[in-house]
Order: C-alpha cells, then sequence, then structure tokens
C-alpha cells in the first residue's frame, strides 16, 4: 500500500447533492475491470443488480470505502467521500456507513449484545438516533442478545449482522447478498424484516443481489450490472420492463406491479387487488390480508396471453383490459414480448410471433391480458 | 539438601531471564509477525526466513556471532559504549539480547499463524462500525488471536529456559550474573556431582512436561470456546 503524502482533510466536506447518491468508480485487476458511474435516489432501497462476477461487490465495497478504486468519485447526500481529482479519500472507519457481509461477519468473541454495542459505542451520543431496543426488536433478535455468534443459526446470525449496521445511524446501508448464503425457509425469515427496515427507517439502501425475486419484492431503484459496467439504471419497474436487457431474454421476464387489497372472501379464499389508476382486479387465492392494504404482486410474461375479446365461461380469474405499448422479437425470432398498460401499471406478456401476427397487434391496441398466475411479493 | 545456594540463583536467573525475554518478545514480534502475515511485499519471504533462522542454525553460531559484534569492536559493542554503558557480552543484558534473537522464530511464528488465520473479515467489519485500525487491533485482532498468544508466550519462555549454547558463548558462567540452570547442570557434570546435576536435570523435565501439557491442553481447548 502506498501511504497517502497529502493530508486528508480533517472534516468530511460538504457538496451539494442532497437527496441523491453520485458514484464513479474505476478498479482495475488483471482479470476484471470495474468501471461504472451510478446516480441513485438518496432514500428507498437500490439493488444492485448482475450474475456473479458481474462486479457487485467491488462496487459496493468502493462505496464502503473497503477497497480503494485508481479513479473515483463519491458523494452521498451532500457528503463528499471520495474524489480522487481532489486526492480525497475518506477511509472506511470515517465514512458514515452500515455494511451487512454476505455472511454476517459477527466477532466470534462477542456476545450478539457486544456485537451490537460495537459500532453503537462508537459513534457519538448525539449522533444515534437508533436505540439498541429498538433495532433488536426491529430485527426479533431479543432472545439471542447473550449467545455468542458460533451458536446463532444463519438467518439468526444474519438479523444481528443488520442490526449492528443500523445501530451506527448510517447515512447509506450497504447490504452484500445478505440472504445469498440463507435456505429458502430462511430467507422468507429475515425477508419480512428487510421489508420493515425500508418502511420504518429512513435509510437509504443498497442492496447486491443475483436473485431477481428479491430484487422485485424489495427495490424501489434497479442497476444492471454486466461485466463490470452498468448495463441499465433506474425506477425498478421501469428498468424491470426495459425490453433491452440481456436478463429479459431469459425464460424470467417479470413485471412488478402495485396495487391494494379490495376485497377479500374468506369462502373461497379469495383475494381482490385493485390497480392504481383502474376499476381492474387481479384475484389469487390467499391468506386473508386487510383491505385498503398495499401490496405489490409479480406477474411473468409467460403467465401473461392477449384477447381481442373479453372472453366468457374461461377457468382464468384474471382478465383485465390493456393498451398495446410496443413489442420486441426474442432472439428465437419465434416469439415476441409485448409492453402492456393496465391502468397506471405495465405488465408484460410473452406470446408466439404466430399468434402477435394473427391478432394483428398495433400500438395503442386496445385489448385484454389474460393473466395465468400471479404471486404476492410484499404482505406485511 | 537437594539443591544448593548455586542451584537456586541459577534456577531465579533462568526464570527471571526467560520472563523477561518473554515480554520483549511480545513486544518485538506482535508487529514483526502482524506485518508478515499481512503483507504482500517482495521482503516477506526474506525477512521470515531470516526470523525462522534461529530454528536450524547450531546454538554456538548464534552465540559466536552475537559474541563478536556485542564485544569492544563490534558494531552493537561501538555502539554500547558510546553510549556510555560498556560492552554487553558476560551481563545479563547481554544475555536477554541474545535469548530474544535464539527465540525469536518461536514467537513471531504462532502469531503470524494466528493473525493469519483471522484474516481481514473481522477488520473490515470493524472498520465499517467506525473502529480506527488501532482500535480494531486492541478490540478484535488480540482478543481473536489469543489462543496463538498464550502459544507464542508459552513456546518463547520455554525454550529460553532451555537455552545453552547461546548463553555458554556469550554470557560464560559467571555465578548469579550469566549462571542459568542449563549451565549448572553442566557443571555439575563436568565437576562428577551428578546427585546434584540429576536434581536439576530432572526438575527442568517435569518443567518442560508440564509446559508442554498445558499447550496442548489449551490446544484442545481452543475448539471448545470458538
Amino acid at each position: 500500500m502506498i501511504w497517502p503524502l497529502r493530508r486528508q482533510p480533517a472534516a468530511i466536506q460538504a457538496v451539494a447533492g442532497l437527496g441523491e447518491i453520485r458514484g464513479r468508480f474505476k478498479v482495475e485487476h488483471a482479470d476484471f475491470i470495474l468501471d461504472v458511474e451510478l446516480h441513485l435516489p438518496g432514500r428507498g432501497i437500490s439493488a444492485l443488480f448482475g450474475h456473479s462476477g458481474s462486479g457487485k461487490t467491488s462496487c459496493l465495497r468502493c462505496f464502503a470505502g473497503l477497497d480503494q478504486p485508481s479513479e473515483g468519485y463519491l458523494q452521498v447526500n451532500g457528503e463528499l467521500w471520495q474524489d480522487s481529482d481532489q486526492g480525497i479519500f475518506v477511509p472506511a472507519h470515517k465514512r458514515s456507513v452500515g455494511y451487512v457481509f454476505q455472511d454476517a461477519n459477527l466477532f466470534a468473541h462477542l456476545s450478539v449484545r457486544r456485537n451490537l454495542e460495537y459500532g453503537h459505542k462508537r459513534i457519538p451520543a448525539a449522533q444515534r438516533r437508533i436505540a439498541l431496543e429498538q433495532a433488536v426488536e426491529l430485527l426479533g433478535i431479543g432472545h439471542l442478545l447473550e449467545r455468542l455468534p458460533g451458536n446463532l443459526s444463519g438467518g439468526e446470525r444474519q438479523r444481528v449482522g443488520i442490526a449492528r449496521a443500523l445501530l451506527t445511524t448510517p447515512r447509506l446501508l450497504l447490504m452484500d447478498e445478505p440472504l445469498a448464503s440463507l435456505d429458502l425457509k430462511r430467507k422468507l425469515e429475515v425477508l419480512p424484516y428487510l421489508e420493515r427496515l425500508h418502511q420504518e427507517l429512513d435509510i437509504p439502501i443498497l442492496y447486491v443481489s443475483h436473485s431477481p425475486d428479491e430484487v422485485a419484492r424489495l427495490a424501489d431503484h434497479l442497476v444492471v450490472l454486466e461485466e463490470g459496467r452498468v448495463q441499465a439504471s433506474g425506477p425498478l419497474k421501469e428498468t424491470l420492463l426495459r425490453s433491452d436487457l440481456p436478463f429479459m431474454f431469459e425464460e424470467d421476464a417479470e413485471a412488478v406491479v402495485d396495487g391494494s387489497v379490495s376485497h377479500y372472501d374468506p369462502d373461497y379464499r379469495l383475494l381482490s387487488i385493485r390497480l392504481s389508476g383502474t376499476d381492474a382486479v387481479l384475484q389469487l387465492t390467499h391468506a386473508p390480508l386487510p383491505a385498503g392494504k398495499p401490496v405489490r404482486v409479480k406477474i411473468k410474461a409467460r403467465d401473461v396471453s392477449l384477447s381481442l375479446d373479453q372472453a366468457e365461461g374461461t377457468s382464468l380469474l384474471n382478465l383485465l383490459p390493456a393498451r398495446v405499448e410496443h413489442w420486441l422479437a426474442l432472439d428465437n425470432q419465434a416469439q415476441m414480448l409485448v409492453d402492456l398498460r393496465v391502468g397506471d401499471e405495465r405488465m408484460i406478456a410473452r406470446i408466439t410471433r404466430y399468434s402477435f401476427d394473427r391478432l394483428g397487434i398495433h400500438a395503442q391496441q386496445a385489448l385484454w391480458v389474460q393473466v395465468k398466475s400471479v404471486s404476492l411479493l410484499a404482505s406485511d | 539438601m537437594p539443591l544448593t545456594q548455586a542451584d537456586f540463583d541459577a534456577v531465579l536467573l533462568t526464570l527471571e531471564l526467560a520472563s523477561l525475554t518473554t515480554v520483549l518478545l511480545l513486544l518485538i514480534g506482535t508487529p514483526i509477525a502482524w506485518w508478515l502475515a499481512r503483507t504482500g511485499s517482495w521482503l516477506k519471504r526474506p525477512l521470515g526466513a531470516i526470523v525462522a533462522l534461529p530454528l536450524v542454525l547450531p546454538p554456538t553460531v548464534i552465540g559466536f556471532y552475537l559474541l563478536v559484534s556485542m564485544g569492544p569492536h563490534g558494531f552493537i559493542g561501538q555502539l554500547t559504549q558510546s553510549l556510555g554503558l560498556g560492552t554487553l557480552t558476560f551481563t545479563f543484558s547481554g544475555l536477554v539480547i541474545g535469548s530474544v534473537f535464539y527465540s525469536l522464530p518461536f514467537v513471531v511464528q504462532p502469531l503470524q499463524n494466528a493473525f493469519e488465520a483471522i484474516g481481514r473479515a473481522p477488520l473490515e467489519a470493524a472498520a465499517t462500525l467506525r473502529a480506527n485500525p488501532w482500535d480494531a487491533f486492541f478490540t478484535v485482532v488480540l482478543p481473536l488471536a489469543k489462543p496463538g498468544f498464550l502459544t507464542a508466550a508459552i513456546l518463547g519462555f520455554a525454550h529460553t529456559v532451555g537455552e545453552f549454547g547461546v548463553v555458554l558463548m556469550i554470557g560464560g558462567n559467571i555465578p548469579g550474573k550469566t549462571q542459568v540452570a542449563s549451565v549448572q547442570i553442566y557443571n555439575h557434570v563436568e565437576t562428577m556431582n551428578y546427585a546434584q546435576a540429576h536434581w536439576l536435570a530432572g526438575g527442568m523435565v517435569a518443567f518442560s512436561f508440564i509446559v508442554l501439557l498445558a499447550l496442548y491442553s489449551g490446544r484442545s481447548n481452543k475448539r471448545v470456546w470458538q
């Protein structure tokens, strides 16, 4: 390591840019180059999505200051953390970040309570906005406080790791695939806590994941990384629907739709969800939820088919009026992705090119979408 | 009486020498081991080899070079003379310096292994929790490396207790000053005083056995509390 000749400024420099996060990093290794420029909202959950080796974790480490990119610039809600042009690099321990490691990375020699206190007591009392009890309650770890990390399950360790990071009252919470090391059951155990973080705390989160399901369920903003470069960046729903993205060409093209519970029929166990900007409802069998509750559903493109008229006598529950926006042929030239608007929401249908031509699909055409399967993402 | 006054003095001097050497070695060995465990420098291998030299060299070779360099014409001797300290050969201080060189690998290597086993991850966690590097070293590395420190201290102490060749080369055989237990055994054998030699030699066998027993028990316990 080269010792920096220039002295670090005593205080972190304030710059314009409240409400946004701007980062530019260039890291060059022998077999890998990360070269990204990110412009993220200063609140909510931004997902860094990509396959393994796409540079997600490298990028996150640059945000935390754990790696020092040869060229870089980073400002978080008006605080300048790095500017290689000015020779500024705020070291990791002086950045107000919380970092949740993929494997929790708890201190093996300290009890859960002392792990939680470690960061908490290292920030000035006046800056502590999250109390120990609050974090403990939020993550549901009150019964674990006196245990050693070695005696915790993977899901418990991850929740402790999240609470520990939160207790430094970070200005930015970085999460490196916090669910990747967990099996499905543990994932389902931790996910609701992540959603609570989002709803109850006003801390921007940068969330690294290679799971489309996690991203769709949690994120507000999506950044797609591929081989160390940004492929796309934007609000979640728009970005998921952008049909020029590599992952869209795969089997799992999907749309995420927001709505609210309008009705529950206990006899058929049928939940009705009203989509915003339309009277159309989606129905699915589900446990009861209170009316008015906001929910998010995921609809896979292959589960959506199109019809010119309102088909009668079908077992399909969900038949919604829609309007064609645009379309795209898939690589195999046999199938098409059709981008549709239903009320204020957008959906995507995958149909054969034969059907596309037979239905004579054109822009702004009014038709009906039939949705075979809907899955509820957020429900708490 | 199985032990004479001279024997007692020799045992006491040995314990004093070993304790002081161990404390100094922990202070000197920790930064060396930390550097060896963390660096990517090309100097790592040559320096590691130098630290390990006493493992393979005959103690007389180390003793010989120390004798020459601490003598009136050696570079250490010149330095200590210019500071008004005289020469360190045939003094207790000289023995301490010799022991530090002689036992260095026994302290550095367990510490280096412990530091390498800890890895970067806990330090990175500490950094993201606002601990500066010194803070992280004392609150995370030291507690996690505790078994390594215990092993290093025991090996350093025991190895210094067992030293003979270096002592004889640079310290001689001065009662109360440089006459340690191992040298005293040699004296007894030289004067055909086998009964006295037995008492001291037997004592050292028992001591070494207890030390190694403590070391191995400590190792198996490690797994339990990790």
